[in-house]
């Protein structure tokens, strides 16, 4: 009894066997997982460990055609407490409050808040941010940070627009330009605990930001600067909603200036410039900020009115259907089909050539070259012009042309629209489409954007735009110039003349919708010199108070801008040559 | 049996006694390694939660020192002795695990822990020990009965209800206990091949775990938190936050290790992301710092244990050693065996600590208890001229 046995050392040996055989079988299961499978999970664990920590990339500058930085970064902190590293909680709430001007029950809360951090105040100056930081407290943190600043404040908000809170554009330059303004953010990987704490010297990967590269446009601050304070005092002095400029150059379409009173300040971007009634909702309040925020020379088509003329003169020379000495006669209106439409001298012009008919502004003789043209002809230049398509500039949200179709167009439409009415254009479209016509015929892109300039000053793009040549003879570019530079040599346009200058140009007063309204959209269109464009100006002043004719109160802002831009542009009076012999 | 003991008591002074120091050192060279994983494995965990990154390896220290010296006191005592006390010791284990379902500590869940005094302690570990000795002196009184299915109906008596008193608030204890019961009746009977097909159906069930869950889930036989746990196994993961987050962890730590770890102390894994590293995952960590050579290396230590237990159960004077052998050497190699497949996603989760390395002071007192009595049977070898 009892006696260990044979067949007792068997059976335990072939335990022993596989026992061994089953741990061996273990130690390939092993194998099979750190060898074969090791990558796939050394990755889902890295995975795991990393956290990305991103690093701002500095946001490209913005620079005028002189090199003027208008649109910059500045480095702002961010003031925050840590709840459990703060000592003395009154040391730190007094700090805070006397630093940053704040009122103490506020920041108190704060301080006093339990929780992983609490952020005091965004957006302080790096001054103030570096006398905070000097005190040492505990548990008080300041983040340095990118925040755009346009040095500017206000200066052609509408057109650079603003970034957000992660620096993309939100409106205008901003947006279009945003691939070569945002550069690559950077990345600091770190390994991190379960609980998410970073690990001391673990493996630390690090990507340097790269900074985004500056935009120089064409817009001329000097030139905005001037336009801004003349619309500015046409605003004022004529109690109107809103004034625009528009400073272009005809031969290329780089545009110097593009004012849209009121502007707002570009640094506190979600602050109405105008006064709100109290107690708005959210909702409305957004509204009336997407409403500030409107570019009206891209993002609104308006009856143009008389300054459209220049387009029928210039389809009715071109066709041949009149030149300037032909004579028409004005009672004062003119019947079309069973509509009789008044021109705005009550008595008539009486008698007069075409060129006389375009320095009037008169309506049937206009009506007249309309009716010569016909429905096709008048809609085949209509499109030659390019005013059926956007005028592509760089800006968002251009408007469409709101034009009649051709087969629903009579001749009553043909006639309204022969001198600027029942058809809505941009202001940028109007001021396009007289470059062309003023130019020798060649339509070109209205554009900011001229280059991309990387680290270190080289030219990483340079903008090209589409020119399309030829759409009106030279022969009747020369004839408008002409033309137009009767108008406001002894027409409707003469409060725009410069003297020594050569200045052409067309005023318009049209009417908003519905008419019964009685408001108005008093505009002139001005270029100089005369004989040789280098810049053409479209002001357009929305709703004036009292007097609103464009030739009375939109000709002289021109005029005063012209008499300040030119010669800083360099085109004196001395430029002034003979009159080619017309009359 | 009582010949047999007065024959060992009476020793003649030639008779030379064999005692297996290369058991003894392998042992104290295991838990010298456990002690240094315990620390790499908990030293990040103990100094954000005790604020003293040897919290752990400490507590384990003390416990293995005495454990050692235990077993060093035990191995010199003759094994027939303490025979004797097994059916006390069993009614004793029965009083045990009935207070711990009244009145034990709960810990995640389960009632483990029994406070006795100022000592908290794990009855499992208790009950391991006292039904080894008690089957190898069933079975060795039976005799030659053994291999009667009367006799295996006995020892099945015998351990399946304390068994299934443990698997109550502990399934792999209880798993261990009745795979103690099975490989010491495997040995001490004649019979093999039911014991083979039991492994074989095992094995199938194992195999064929999916359908099967399934089918038993279908008929009401499994639950489904119970189906679920078949799921995640098979595909952790697609449960990455829910059950299959240790195994998921423990995988990442094993696959990170590649051929040779990220070298002492540099786990990642060690640091919240696998949950008690120290514990039942401690050869996870082993894996991912020591790689696929450290792994192996600790895994051919426990195969020479079970080497050495081998040798010592075929040579012991009598049945009554050799099955006590047989009983520490399957305890030992069934932890081992399904802690590594566990940790490995082989087998499904269940919590098993790895002998000798994994933190725990009831386990580790116990298992040098355990090895107290193997390195006695060793010692009352006699050496041959």
């Amino acid at each position: 009894m009892g006696s260990n046995q044979t067949r007792h050392r068997r059976k335990a040996a072939l335990l022993c066997f596989l026992m061994c055989a089953s741990m061996v079988g273990l130690m390939g299961r092993l194998a099979y997982l750190m060898l074969c499978r090791s990558a796939h999970y050394s990755q889902m664990a890295e995975d795991l460990h990393e956290r990305e920590r991103t690093i701002k990339a500095a946001r490209g500058n913005i620079l005028d055609a002189n090199g003027t930085v208008i649109a910059t970064n500045r480095t702002v902190c961010t003031i925050s407490v840590i709840y459990n590293q703060v000592k003395d909680r009154e040391k730190v709430i007094e700090t805070l409050c006397r630093e940053l001007g704040m009122e103490e029950e506020g920041v108190r809360k704060k301080v006093e808040k339990r929780s992983a951090r609490e952020i005091i105040r965004t957006n302080v100056d790096k001054g103030t941010g570096d006398r905070i930081r000097d005190f040492h407290l505990a548990g008080v943190k300041v983040d340095e940070d990118y925040k755009r600043y346009y040095p500017f404040d206000s200066l052609a908000s509408k057109v650079l627009g603003f970034t957000g809170g992660d620096n993309q554009g939100i409106i205008g330059l901003e947006v279009v330009y945003e691939p070569y303004l945002k550069g690559v953010n950077g990345m600091i990987l770190t390994t991190t605990d379960a609980a998410g704490v970073e690990i001391e010297n673990a493996f630390e990967d690090r990507a340097e930001p790269i900074a985004g590269n500056d935009l120089h446009i064409s817009l001329d601050v000097n030139i905005q600067q001037y336009a801004e304070q003349a619309a500015y005092e046409a605003l004022e002095k004529k109690g109107a909603k809103r004034v625009s400029v528009i400073i272009m150059n005809p031969q290329n379409g780089g545009i110097m200036a593009m004012v849209n009173v009121p502007e707002f300040n570009l640094n506190d971007p979600f602050t109405l410039n105008v006064e709100a009634p109290a107690g708005i909702s959210a909702k409305e309040k957004q509204e009336r900020l997407n409403q500030m925020w409107r570019n009206p020379s891209i993002n609104d088509t308006y009856e143009p009115g008389s300054t459209s003329k220049i387009i029928t003169a210039a389809a009715g020379l071109e066709a041949g259907v009149v030149s300037l000495e032909d004579t028409f006669s004005c009672p004062g209106f003119r019947i079309v089909e069973d509509r009789k439409i008044r021109c705005h001298k009550v008595g008539g012009h009486g008698g007069e050539t075409f060129l006389q008919g375009v320095m009037n502004s008169c309506n049937p003789v206009f009506i007249d070259v309309g009716q010569r043209l016909g429905v096709d002809n008048y809609c085949r230049y209509f499109e030659q012009f390019g005013m059926k398509e956007k005028t592509g500039i760089d800006l968002p949200g251009e408007a469409g042309t709101i034009m009649h179709k051709k087969e629903n167009m009579g001749l009553v439409e043909l006639a309204t629209v022969s001198f600027g009415q029942s058809f809505q254009i941009t202001p940028i479209q109007l001021i396009t489409t007289a470059s062309s016509v003023i130019n020798g015929g060649r339509r070109v892109t209205p554009h900011f954007g001229v280059k991309v300039v990387g680290g270190g000053g080289t030219t990483v793009h340079r903008f090209t735009y589409p020119v399309k040549e030829g759409v009106l003879s030279e022969k009747t570019s020369a004839a408008m110039r002409y033309a137009l530079e009767q108008v406001v040599a002894q027409g409707g346009g003469k409060k725009a003349a410069l003297e020594g200058y050569r200045i052409g140009g067309k005023t318009a007063t049209s009417e908003k919708l519905p008419r019964s309204l009685k408001k108005y959209i008093s505009s002139f269109i001005g270029f100089a010199p005369a004989d040789d464009p280098q810049v053409i100006a479209l002001i357009t002043i929305d709703e004036p108070q009292g007097v609103y004719y464009g030739g009375t109160i939109a000709a002289p802002v021109i005029a005063d801008i012209f008499q300040n831009i030119l010669p800083y542009l360099g085109i004196g009076p001395g430029q002034l040559k003979n009159t080619p012999d017309y009359e | 049996m009582g010949d047999r003991k007065d024959e060992a008591m009476a020793p003649k002074n030639k008779v030379k006694r064999f005692y297996d120091y290369s058991l003894l050192f392998s042992i104290i060279f295991l838990m010298a390694f456990g002690l240094v994983m315990i620390y790499s494995a908990s030293s990040y965990t103990a100094q954000l939660k005790y604020n003293n990154p040897a919290y752990f390896m400490v507590r384990q220290l003390k416990i293995a020192m005495g454990g050692l010296i235990l077993a060093i006191a035990i191995s010199k005592m003759d094994y027939h002795w303490y025979a004797r006390f097994s059916v006390l010791a069993y009614i004793l284990s029965y009083v045990l695990m009935i207070a711990v379902a009244l009145a034990g500590k709960d810990s995640h869940g389960s009632r483990r822990w029994l406070k006795v005094g100022g000592v908290t302690f794990q009855p499992t570990e208790f009950v391991k020990i006292v039904l080894i000795v008690l089957l190898a002196t069933v079975i060795t009184y039976l005799g030659k009965k053994i291999n009667s299915w009367k006799s295996i109906g006995l020892v099945a008596g015998l351990t399946l209800p304390i068994a299934g008193l443990v698997a109550a608030n502990n399934l792999s204890s209880g798993i261990i206990i009745v795979g103690i019961a099975f490989f010491m009746l495997f040995v001490a009977c004649k019979k093999i091949w039911p014991f083979f097909l039991c492994g074989i159906m095992g094995g199938a069930a194992i195999l064929t775990a999916g359908p099967l869950a399934t089918a038993l889930e279908a008929i009401k036989l499994l639950k489904p938190y119970q189906l679920e746990r078949i799921h995640v196994w098979l595909d952790p993961e697609a449960y990455p936050m829910d059950g299959g987050f240790q195994v998921l962890q423990g995988l990442y730590a094993i696959g990170s290790g590649g051929l040779v770890g990220k070298g002492l102390g540099e786990s990642i894994q060690k640091m919240g992301f696998v949950p008690e590293a120290q514990n039942d995952y401690i050869f996870a960590i082993i894996c991912e710092e020591l790689g696929l050579f450290g792994a192996v290396s600790v895994i051919m230590i426990f195969l020479f244990l079970v080497y050495r237990f081998t040798i010592i159960a075929g040579n012991a004077p009598d049945l009554f050693g050799a099955l006590l052998v047989v009983g520490v050497m399957g305890h030992i190699a069934i932890q081992v065996i399904l802690n590594i497949a566990v940790v490995t996603n082989t087998i499904p989760n269940t919590g098993i600590t790895l002998p000798f390395i994994s933190y725990g002071g009831t386990s580790v007192l116990f298992l040098m208890i355990e090895m107290g009595m193997v390195l006695s049977v060793s010692n009352q070898i006699k050496l041959e001229k």
